[in-house]
C-alpha cells in the first residue's frame, strides 16, 4: 500500500511546480516560518540600502567620545573610536550576510552533490571520494588559509571559496548518509525498477527526500561561517579594517564584555535574530516540502 | 609565589649571570662574580669568581664555565639567536661567524679557576650590563657532555630530572603550556637572602584569561593587562595596578625605496600629521607615553631630540611640496601589521588621521605573525609596525638598528655619516657626555630623513597583588626573584561601607 | 562487516600518506620559517640551525628522510621546544584534549539528544520551541565568547568554580568541557530532531503507533535508530573536531592539550610538530568516520545486512 502512494507521488512531481507550489501554500500557513522570512527580507533589504540610510559615515571617528554606551544620538553606542555602533552593524550585515548565504551555497552545492552521487553510486567511487573527504578534514587548514591569503591576496571571491571548502566536507558526509539510507527504501527501489535514470531519481527524488537534514544542517552552518569569516580575517584573509562584518564586531566586542557590553550584545543580537529566522524558515521548509508528512 | 610570565623570567630564576642588575636602581652589583676589575683603556674586565658560587649540584663555579659555555654560545653550529651580545668580546664576532677557528684567539681567558679575563675590541660602557642577559649564563658543562655534543640543541638537558642551574632557584616541575614550578635552591650562594620558598609560572597567549586569574585569586603577579580594563584598575583604592615606563619604542616601519615614500616629504607629512597625544589619550587609555624618535627618553640619562611636534598645518604643506595638494594624485598606501588588537586599534586611528589632516587614503593589510616577519624583512611593504625593546640599556641598542643594511634596519635608510658615528665614534668616546653627543647628533640625521614613525615608548603594566613586596618597577622591566617577598600577615582591607 | 573495516583500514593508508606528503609540502610553502623572529637572526645563525634541524638538505631528501623516521614511528624533534620530541608532546597533549574531547561530547549528547527527541515528539508546541531556541543560542554562542561568559558568571561573580587549569584545583574541568560541549549539544539537538521527525513519518512508525504500541516504546525501540542516523554521521567529523577545536577552549581556559599545540605550531611554522600533530589527527579522522560509519550501519538495518552478506 505504501508503495503505491508513493508512486503517486513520484507522477505528480513529474508532473512539474504542483510540488512546490503546494509546499509555498503550506509555508504561508506557518506563522513562524513567515516571520522569519519577513525579518530576513528586512535584513537583506537594510544591507543593501545602507549606503543610503545609514546614520552616520562608517569611517567618521570621535576619538574624544570614545566608547560611549547607547544615547539619543547613537541608538546603540559608538565603539572605542567613537564610531556609530548603528552605522557598523548595518555596514557588518553587508558582509557577513553576503558571506553566509554565498559561502553556504558554494558548500551546499558541492557537498550535497559530492555526497548524493557517493552515495548512490555507491562501492568504489564511493570509497575514493570519500577517503578524498577524510583527506581535506586532516590537512592543517591553518596553513592552507595563510597560503591562500598570500598567494592571492585579499579577495572576497576568495574568501566565499575557501569558506565554501571546509564547510561542504560535513554536508557531504551527512548527505551521503542519507541517500544511503534512502537507496534502500521501496520507494526509490521502485523508481528504479520504472526505469527512471540516476540523475532524474537523484534529482527528483533522493534529494527532496534528504532535504530535512540539509536543510538544517544548512540553516546551522550560516551563523557558523559568518563566524568563521572573523577567524580568517585574522589569518590575513577577508575584509580589512575600516570594513567590518557581525563575526569581527563579536569577537571585538567579547574582549571588552565587562567593560563596554553594548559592544557585544548589539551586533549579537543581529547574528542571533539572523538565525532565528533562519531556524524558523528552514523548520517551515522543511515541513512544507516533507511530501510524506503533507498527506497527514 | 604565582606568576604568569614569559620564559626568559623563568631562566632568570634558574640562571645567574657573573653580575646582575639590582631591580630598583639597574646599577650592576655582584652575581656569579664577587667584583670585577676595569681596566683604564676600558678594553680589559677581569671577573672575580665568587669561591661561594655553586651549581645546584654542589660542584663549585669556576672561570672555565664561562670559557667554555661562551665557547658554546658562540660556535657557528650552536646557531644561538643572541650570539651578537658577547660580539663587543675581541675576535668574538670571526669565531661566530668562522672567520677564524682557533677559540684561544678570542678575549676570553680563564687566569685561574675563579678569575675571568675579558678583551674586548673596543670600549664598551655597557658590556658589564651584558652579563644580565641570559644568552651570557654559564651552563653545567658535565650535564651537557653527558647528553650530547656541545652545540646539539636537541638533548634532554633541560628536563627537570637532569636539569643543573646556578641561580637563587633550581626547577622542580616543567608541564609544558601548563605550568613551571621552581624551589629555593640549597646552594645558592646568596641563599640567605631568598626569601621566597617558590615560584609557579602560568604560561598563557591571552592576556584576558591572565587578568581573571589574577581576580579570582590565581595569580600574584601578571606579565600584562588588557588595555580595556586599565581605567578600572586605575580607579580602584589600593589598585594592584602597576605602570612604568619601559625600555622600548612602538614605531612604523617606512620603506624608503618605493614611492611616495621615497620622498622625505612625505614621510614628514604622515609622522607630523599623527596626533600621537590624543592617540594615547584614547584608544590607548593612557597607557603609553607619545614618541618623537627611536630611542626612549632617559634611557640611563640619554634624551633623543625632538625634531617635529604635531603639527597639520606644515604637514599639508610638505605633502603639497611633495606634489600631492589636499591628497590630489594620492597613488594610495598600504600599512602592514601583525594581527593583534592592540595593533589594530593603533592602525585604524592612524588611517584615519591620515584621512582627515591629509585628504588621503591609506588601506590597511594585517597578516599572520610569519608572513608579517617575512613581509618586514624582505621590505615587502609601505609602511609596517615595529617595536624595539631594549637588551640592555644604552642608546647604542636603538640606534644601531638603523645601520647601513641591518638586519633591523628594514627601511632603506643608509648614511656613512650615521654609521661611522655609531660604529667608529661613539665607542672611542672618552667621556659618558660625548658620547652621548655622538648619539644625538647621529639621532638627529636619522631623524631628519624620518625612515620611521615614533608612536610612543612602551610602558609595563603589571596587576600586583598588595602583598607582593620588593617588585620594584625599572625601566628593563627586570625583575630579580632575589628581593621578591610575600607578606604572610597581609590581610584584605575591610570594606568600608 | 569484518571485510569491509580491514578494506576501510587499507583505504587508511594511502588517505593518511596523501595528507603528509600535501601537508609536508604546504607548510613549506607557507611564508616565514620556524627561525624567523621579531629579532632577526643573522645569516649564519640562520644556516646553523638550518642544518642542526636538517633543513639544509634537499626538499626530496628530507621528505624521504621524514617518512623514514615516521616508518619508525618518530616523529622528529620539536623546532619550537627544543630538546623535547613531538612524540612526547603529541603523548602530553592529547591525553588532556581526549578527556576534555570526551567529557565535551558526554554533555553535547546528552543534552542534545534529549532536546532533540523531546522536541520532535510535540512539534510546533512549546516542547519543541523551547529546547530549540537554547540549541540556537548554543550554535550562535561560539566558544570565544561562552567560555569567558561562563567564567566571569560561575568564575568571578558566583565564585563556585576555578576559572583556569585542568586537574590542579577541583571542579575546573566541569567549565571548559560545558563550553566545547555547547556548540555541539546544540548541533546534535536540531539534527536529532530532523531525523526524529523523518522517521517518525515513516510508514513503520505509523504502523506501530496504528498497532497501539505505547509512546515511549515507540520512540526507543523503532524510531531511535533511524532517527539517530544524522547524529551519527556528524558524530565522526565531530569528535575529530572537538579534537581539533579544542584550541579556543584550551586557550581561554589554559589547558595544556594537543590543540593548543596544533595551533600554536602553525603560528611557529613548527614543521615536525605541524606535521606530527596533522598525522595524528589524521589517523584520528579516519578512525572515527570509519566508527560512525559502522555505527550508522548498525542503525540503518538495510544497510547492515548489506555489508553484512
Amino acid at each position: 500500500m505504501s508503495t503505491r502512494q508513493n508512486i503517486v507521488d513520484i507522477s505528480q512531481a513529474e508532473q512539474g511546480t504542483s510540488l512546490w507550489h503546494d509546499a509555498w501554500l503550506r509555508l504561508r500557513r506557518n506563522k513562524l516560518a513567515v516571520l522569519g522570512l519577513v525579518v530576513l527580507v528586512l535584513f537583506v533589504a537594510i544591507a543593501l540600502l545602507t549606503p543610503w540610510i545609514a546614520p552616520y559615515s562608517y569611517q567618521a571617528q570621535d576619538l574624544e567620545l570614545g566608547a560611549s554606551p547607547p544615547s539619543a544620538a547613537h541608538w546603540l553606542g559608538t565603539d572605542i573610536f567613537g564610531r556609530d555602533l548603528l552605522t557598523q552593524i548595518m555596514y557588518g550585515g553587508r558582509i557577513s550576510l553576503a558571506v553566509g548565504f554565498v559561502a553556504t551555497s558554494v558548500a551546499l552545492l558541492i557537498g550535497v552533490t559530492w555526497g548524493a552521487i557517493a552515495g548512490y553510486v555507491g562501492g568504489r567511487t564511493d570509497a575514493v571520494m570519500m577517503r578524498l573527504v577524510d583527506i581535506l578534514y586532516a590537512l592543517p587548514f591553518m596553513i592552507f588559509i595563510v597560503l591562500l591569503s598570500v598567494v592571492f591576496g585579499r579577495n572576497m571571491l576568495l574568501l566565499f571559496l575557501a569558506i565554501g571548502a571546509v564547510e561542504w566536507l560535513t554536508m557531504a558526509r551527512i548527505m551521503r548518509g542519507q541517500v544511503q539510507s534512502l537507496r534502500q527504501q521501496e520507494f526509490v527501489e521502485a523508481a528504479i525498477s520504472l526505469g527512471l535514470p540516476p540523475s532524474t531519481l537523484i534529482r527528483r527524488h533522493v534529494v527532496p527526500n534528504a532535504l530535512g537534514p540539509i536543510i538544517v544542517y544548512t540553516t546551522l552552518t550560516i551563523p557558523n561561517v559568518m563566524l568563521l569569516e572573523a577567524f580568517l580575517s585574522f589569518l590575513g584573509l577577508g575584509i580589512q579594517p575600516p570594513q567590518t562584518s557581525w563575526g569581527l564586531l563579536i569577537s571585538y566586542g567579547a574582549e571588552t564584555m565587562e567593560e563596554y557590553p553594548w559592544l557585544l550584545i548589539f551586533p549579537g543580537l543581529a547574528l542571533a535574530l539572523t538565525l532565528f529566522s533562519l531556524n524558523f524558515l528552514g523548520d517551515g521548509l522543511r515541513d512544507a516540502l516533507d511530501v510524506r508528512g503533507a498527506k497527514d | 609565589m604565582v606568576t604568569g610570565v614569559p620564559e626568559n623570567h623563568i631562566i632568570r630564576a634558574l640562571f645567574e649571570g657573573l653580575a646582575v642588575k639590582n631591580p630598583y636602581t639597574l646599577e650592576p652589583e655582584p652575581g656569579v662574580a664577587e667584583s670585577w676589575d676595569i681596566s683604564e683603556d676600558g678594553r680589559t674586565v677581569t671577573f672575580h669568581i665568587n669561591p661561594e658560587a655553586r651549581w645546584s649540584n654542589g660542584d663549585p663555579m669556576s672561570a672555565h664555565d664561562y670559557v667554555w659555555s661562551w665557547k658554546r654560545l658562540l660556535s657557528p653550529a650552536m646557531g644561538a639567536e643572541y650570539n651578537y651580545m658577547l660580539f663587543p668580546v675581541k675576535n668574538a664576532k670571526a669565531f661566530a661567524t668562522g672567520e677564524i677557528t682557533d677559540f684561544a684567539e678570542v678575549g676570553v681567558k680563564a687566569l685561574d679557576d675563579l678569575t675571568l679575563q675579558v678583551t674586548l675590541t673596543e670600549r664598551t660602557p655597557y658590556f658589564i650590563q651584558l652579563m644580565d642577559h641570559y644568552s651570557t649564563f654559564a651552563v653545567h658543562r658535565p650535564t651537557l657532555e653527558k647528553f650530547g655534543q656541545a652545540t646539539d640543541r636537541f638533548t634532554p638537558w633541560t628536563r627537570v630530572e637532569n636539569m643543573v642551574s646556578n641561580g637563587a632557584f633550581r626547577l622542580k616541575e616543567w608541564a609544558l603550556n601548563r605550568r613551571i614550578e621552581v624551589e629555593k635552591s640549597d646552594t645558592y650562594w646568596d641563599r640567605d637572602k631568598v626569601r621566597l620558598n617558590g615560584v609557579v609560572y602560568f604560561p598563557t597567549e591571552n592576556v584576558v584569561s591572565e587578568e581573571r586569574m589574577f581576580r579570582v585569586g590565581q595569580l600574584h603577579y601578571t606579565q600584562s593587562v588588557p588595555l580595556g580594563k586599565i581605567p578600572l584598575y586605575r580607579e580602584m583604592k589600593n589598585s594592584p595596578y602597576v605602570q612604568a615606563p619601559y625600555l622600548g619604542t612602538y614605531y612604523f616601519l617606512l620603506n624608503t625605496t618605493r614611492p611616495p615614500l621615497d620622498d622625505v616629504r612625505v614621510r614628514k607629512a604622515l609622522s607630523m600629521s599623527v596626533d600621537r597625544d590624543k592617540l594615547n589619550k584614547t584608544v590607548l587609555k593612557g597607557a603609553n607615553v607619545s614618541a618623537y624618535s627611536i630611542t626612549p627618553p632617559d634611557t640611563l640619562g640619554y634624551y633623543p631630540p625632538q625634531l617635529f611636534s604635531y603639527d597639520v598645518e606644515r604637514a599639508r604643506q610638505l605633502l603639497a611640496e611633495a606634489g600631492y595638494p589636499d591628497g590630489e594624485g594620492w597613488p594610495g598606501l598600504e600599512l602592514t601589521y601583525n594581527t593583534s588588537e592592540d595593533h589594530r586599534k593603533i592602525a585604524v586611528a592612524l588611517q584615519q588621521m591620515w584621512k582627515d589632516a591629509l585628504n588621503i587614503e591609506v588601506t590597511l593589510t594585517n597578516q599572520e605573525w610569519k608572513v608579517y616577519l617575512d613581509s618586514v624583512t624582505q621590505m615587502n611593504f609601505q609602511i609596517a609596525r615595529r617595536g624595539w625593546i631594549g637588551d640592555y640599556v644604552d642608546p647604542n641598542n636603538f640606534l644601531d638598528l638603523f645601520l647601513t643594511g641591518g638586519g633591523n634596519n628594514n627601511t632603506g635608510f643608509s648614511d656613512p655619516r650615521y654609521d661611522d658615528m655609531i660604529l667608529h665614534q661613539a665607542p672611542r668616546a672618552a667621556t659618558r657626555e660625548e658620547r652621548f653627543e655622538i648619539f644625538y647628533r647621529a639621532e638627529t640625521l636619522l631623524m631628519e630623513q624620518m625612515p620611521i614613525i615614533p608612536i610612543y615608548t612602551y610602558t609595563s603594566k603589571h596587576l600586583i597583588h598588595p602583598s607582593v613586596n620588593g617588585l620594584p618597577s625599572n625601566l628593563m622591566d627586570s625583575l630579580n626573584l632575589k628581593y621578591v617577598w610575600l607578606d604572610k600577615d597581609w590581610q584584605p582591607e575591610e570594606a568600608s561601607d | 562487516m569484518w571485510r569491509f573495516i580491514t578494506m576501510r583500514l587499507l583505504q587508511a593508508i594511502p588517505v593518511i600518506l596523501v595528507v603528509i606528503t600535501a601537508t609536508f609540502f604546504l607548510v613549506r610553502m607557507a611564508p616565514g620559517g620556524p627561525f624567523d623572529s621579531e629579532k632577526p637572526v643573522t645569516r649564519e645563525v640562520k644556516a646553523a640551525l638550518e642544518a642542526q634541524y636538517k633543513l639544509d638538505l634537499p626538499l626530496y631528501q628530507q621528505y624521504f628522510s621524514y617518512l623514514g623516521d615516521l616508518a619508525h614511528g618518530d616523529l622528529g624533534p620539536s623546532f619550537k621546544y627544543s630538546g623535547r620530541s613531538v612524540n612526547e608532546l603529541i603523548a602530553a597533549g592529547f591525553p588532556v584534549t581526549a578527556e576534555l574531547g570526551l567529557y565535551a561530547l558526554l554533555v553535547a549528547l546528552g543534552i542534545g539528544c534529549l532536546a532533540g527527541i523531546f522536541a520532535a515528539l510535540r512539534p510546533n508546541t512549546p516542547q519543541d520551541y523551547i529546547p530549540m531556541s537554547a540549541a540556537m543560542i548554543g550554535i550562535c554562542m561560539p566558544s570565544f565568547l561562552l567560555g569567558p561568559l561562563l567564567v566571569l558568571v560561575f568564575g568571578i561573580y558566583l565564585d563556585w568554580l576555578p576559572v583556569s587549569g585542568w586537574g590542579d584545583i577541583p571542579g575546573d574541568k566541569i567549565l571548559p568541557s560545558i563550553t566545547l560541549g555547547a556548540a555541539y549539544a546544540a548541533y546534535i539537538a536540531r539534527l536529532g530532531r530532523a531525523g526524529m521527525l523523518e522517521v517518525l513519518n515513516q510508514d513503520y512508525i505509523r504502523t506501530a503507533r496504528a498497532k497501539g504500541l505505547p509512546e515511549w516504546q515507540v520512540v526507543l525501540k523503532h524510531s531511535l535508530r533511524g532517527g539517530m542516523i544524522p547524529v551519527v554521521a556528524f558524530l565522526g567529523p565531530a569528535f575529530a573536531g572537538l579534537l581539533a577545536g579544542s584550541f579556543v577552549v584550551e586557550t581561554i581556559f589554559q589547558i595544556p592539550g594537543l590543540g593548543r599545540f596544533y595551533v600554536q605550531a602553525a603560528f611557529n611554522r613548527d614543521y615536525t610538530m605541524i606535521l606530527g600533530t596533522t598525522v595524528f589527527l589524521s589517523v584520528l579522522i579516519v578512525l572515527f568516520n570509519l566508527l560512525s560509519d559502522i555505527l550508522a550501519a548498525w542503525m540503518n538495518p538495510r544497510l547492515r545486512a548489506q555489508y553484512g552478506k
